[in-house]
């Protein structure tokens, strides 16, 4: 017994040893030179070139069996049919770093000619994409990146400034232009909401939002209790709230929830990001007027085209090229080849039957 | 025993038997499942589970069990991450990693034989701490700015022909192992320890000492793989290899390992794991959802366990009947 003690301690002895040995020489994070050799970018685009038929477009999202992904390769399964493509929807069961990457080499053993990808992690994919480039498919990322250089493009479902400058616009119609708002958050460290919140400060700050006052920013912390509560707290401290914006699907549907059994309803409008089908049952209700989000299944859709637009030669990834993705219409490729869907949609009585996640 | 034996080397047999029919079945039969490149990927994604199988079957051999290689390799890759966060240098962080694997295998050693706790109790125990321990020291982000000629050579194939890379290791150690359990007095004393750990004991057997190291080697693998595993992948995680454990003392116990100890070889538990990995990887090539992927391998498993069952229950009622006819003659 004591002997095994007296190893245990040699070990731990010698460990510390080889720490104090690292410190000489090799290869460390300063001296490396960045990652290797990138797939070559094929040619020039030509914007005329014809849409080829029969393309293999493979969709390879973060996990199967997630209702909102069903939606988005949905999206993806139309477009294939329009460009009488073959459509093929292959993933892991769990969203772990590395699970993805199998797949990304099966489908090159199937010569695809697309992969249309949702990175559970822009690195662990990128030798294996990068081996598909080589291979001649074209990589399209959407909903999440793949590192830069192993993508050809990235559908980005909406920029920070679109989604900023959106829901100031929506508070500002229910409001009638003028009146307190306050904004319901997730975390205080949730950076995609920080980055939302800070555009729409910026937007409130120009003189035709002068008359909007932002009173306070809560914090539900996406969860639903919380953030039921803090819904409560708002209304409580600023009886004059007119608009309550709250940019997560878990902060909209809970402050929904209040107002609409609450005396405020129909005084006080809520709005933000949603998924319909939370808040369908409190758009009929008449608690909320408007909110918006992507639509899922035209990221799909657009990741189709792009893909299409690829494999044709009409785009390479270069800023500047434009395409044509079917009933979306024209789009040019964006700074590091990111191709932005376009302003969220907005969810209101009339339309919000046609949507299902 | 000798009859256990040959129903032992009979399982064995039908395992790599079954292994090379589905190779070539597969071959044959699946498109682009035999070409070099496919045989890249196949190897690398065996990788893993073949390399932390070596050990595991040394330790489950003796009776024991290790369940927390997998969140050993995943607090390996954490420290990786970590290190070269800190600048050291590529070529340190490597032995560095290794040796961290070792002493986490020391004290779930140390506490199943220190101590003489049950080892499944220790290592689920371990599974948790040291997956714990790996989000501590790395968070829930990633690091993937490691050096190209590394991420490189994992990836990559001999001259860039159609051997791997990793084929070299992997057979090193392969070999290794493979004379050490088959050809040693060790070896055979493992056979002992599991057979009957009080009997092995005062035949002289070492049994306390020789379990310990066991798990010290396995955690040394279980560090080097999460090396490898955050190279091949570029990426140091603290989720990296999630779930391993349980598709190594898989592939071992489909290899004909028995989990009481005491049975197996190491041609099987290689069988066993090529067999697993080529299965996934044709159903793969075949569209086939990783819902039926999980069936077929669940399935595998239940019959590895139950057909040599069922063959020894028939003998012994063969041989019972062949008795009672002598008996009434």
């Amino acid at each position: 017994m004591l002997r095994t003690h007296r190893r245990l301690l040699s070990a731990s002895a010698a460990s510390l040893l080889v720490l104090g040995i690292a410190a000489c020489g090799g290869t460390t994070k300063d001296s490396a030179s960045d990652s290797g050799p990138a797939a070559a970018q094929s040619g020039a685009a030509d914007p005329n070139a014809k849409l080829k038929e029969g393309l293999k477009i493979a969709f390879l999202p973060k996990q199967l069996n997630n209702p909102y992904t069903d939606v988005e390769v949905g999206g993806g399964k139309v477009a294939a049919g329009e460009l009488k493509g073959e459509y093929k929807l292959v993933g892991p069961n769990d969203a772990s770093a590395s699970s993805q990457v199998s797949y990304i080499n099966t489908l090159i053993q199937q010569q695809q000619d697309v992969i249309g990808i949702a990175a559970n992690d822009p690195n662990a994919v990128c030798p294996s994409l990068n081996q598909a480039r080589q291979a001649g498919i074209k990589i399209v990322a959407f909903d999440s990146d793949a590192s830069k250089d192993c993508r050809d493009v990235f559908i980005n479902q909406a920029t920070t400034q679109g989604i900023g400058e959106s829901l100031v616009k929506m508070a500002s119609e229910l409001a009638g232009g003028e009146g307190e708002i306050a904004i319901l958050s997730a975390t205080p460290n949730a950076t995609n909401q920080n980055a939302w919140i800070e555009v729409m400060k910026t937007e409130l700050a120009k003189p035709e939002n002068s008359k909007l006052k932002l009173v306070k920013t809560a914090y539900g912390n996406d969860d639903d209790q919380k953030s039921f509560q803090e819904a409560q707290g708002l209304l409580q401290s600023y009886p004059n709230l007119k608009v309550i914006v709250s940019p997560t699907t878990v902060g909209i549907a809970a402050a929904s929830r209040y107002v609409s059994s609450s005396n405020y309803k129909g005084k006080v409008a809520i709005t933000g990001l949603g998924l319909p089908n939370q808040m369908r049952e409190y758009v009929k209700d008449g608690t909320v007027k408007k909110f918006a989000l992507w639509n899922p299944a035209d990221i799909g859709y657009l990741a189709a085209y792009a893909g299409a637009a690829l494999a044709s030669g009409q785009i390479t990834g270069k800023e500047g090229e434009k395409f044509t993705a079917g009933k979306l219409g024209p789009y040019t490729v964006g700074a590091a080849g990111e191709i932005v869907l376009g302003p969220p949609t907005e969810f209101t009585a009339e339309n919000i039957d046609q949507f299902n996640f | 025993m000798s009859e256990l034996k040959r129903k032992l080397a009979g399982w064995d047999t039908i395992i790599i038997a079954l292994t090379v029919v589905v190779l070539v079945i597969a071959s044959l039969g699946v498109p682009n499942f035999g070409t070099s490149r496919n045989f890249t990927f196949l190897v690398l994604d065996l990788m893993p589970i073949l390399l932390v199988a070596l050990p595991m079957t040394f330790i489950i051999v003796t009776g024991e069990i290790d369940l927390s290689v997998a969140s050993t390799l995943g607090l390996a890759s954490s420290i990786m991450g970590w290190l070269w966060n800190q600048g050291l240098s590529i070529e340190s962080i490597i032995p560095i990693c290794i040796i961290a694997g070792a002493v986490l295998g020391a004290l779930n050693g140390f506490l199943v034989t220190g101590l003489g706790l049950p080892s499944l109790a220790v290592t689920i125990g371990t599974l948790a701490l040291y997956r714990g321990l790996a989000l501590v020291v790395l968070g829930d982000g990633a690091v993937a700015d490691f050096p190209f000629n590394y991420t490189g050579w994992v990836t990559g194939t001999i001259g860039g022909g159609s051997i791997p890379n990793v084929l070299i290791l992997i057979v090193a150690l392969a070999v290794i192992f493979g004379v050490v359990l088959h050809a040693t007095p060790f070896g055979r004393s493992l056979y002992a320890i599991g057979a009957n750990a009080e009997a092995a004991h005062f035949s002289g057997i070492r049994v306390a000492r020789t379990k310990f190291w066991l798990y010290v080697v396995s955690g040394a693998v279980a560090g080097l793989v999460g090396v490898l595993w955050t190279l091949r992948y570029s990426s140091a995680r603290a989720d990296n290899g999630a779930g391993l454990e349980l598709a190594v003392v898989a592939a071992v116990l489909l290899g004909g390992v028995s989990i009481f100890g005491g049975k197996g070889s190491l041609p099987g538990v290689l069988a066993g794991v090529v067999l697993l990995a080529a299965l996934q990887n044709a159903l793969r090539l075949q569209d086939v959802s990783g819902q039926a992927l999980n069936i077929v391998t669940g399935a595998l498993l239940v019959l590895s366990v139950l057909l040599p069952n069922i063959a020894t229950s028939i003998r012994s009622t063969w041989q019972r009947r062949r008795l009672r006819r002598a008996a009434t003659v």
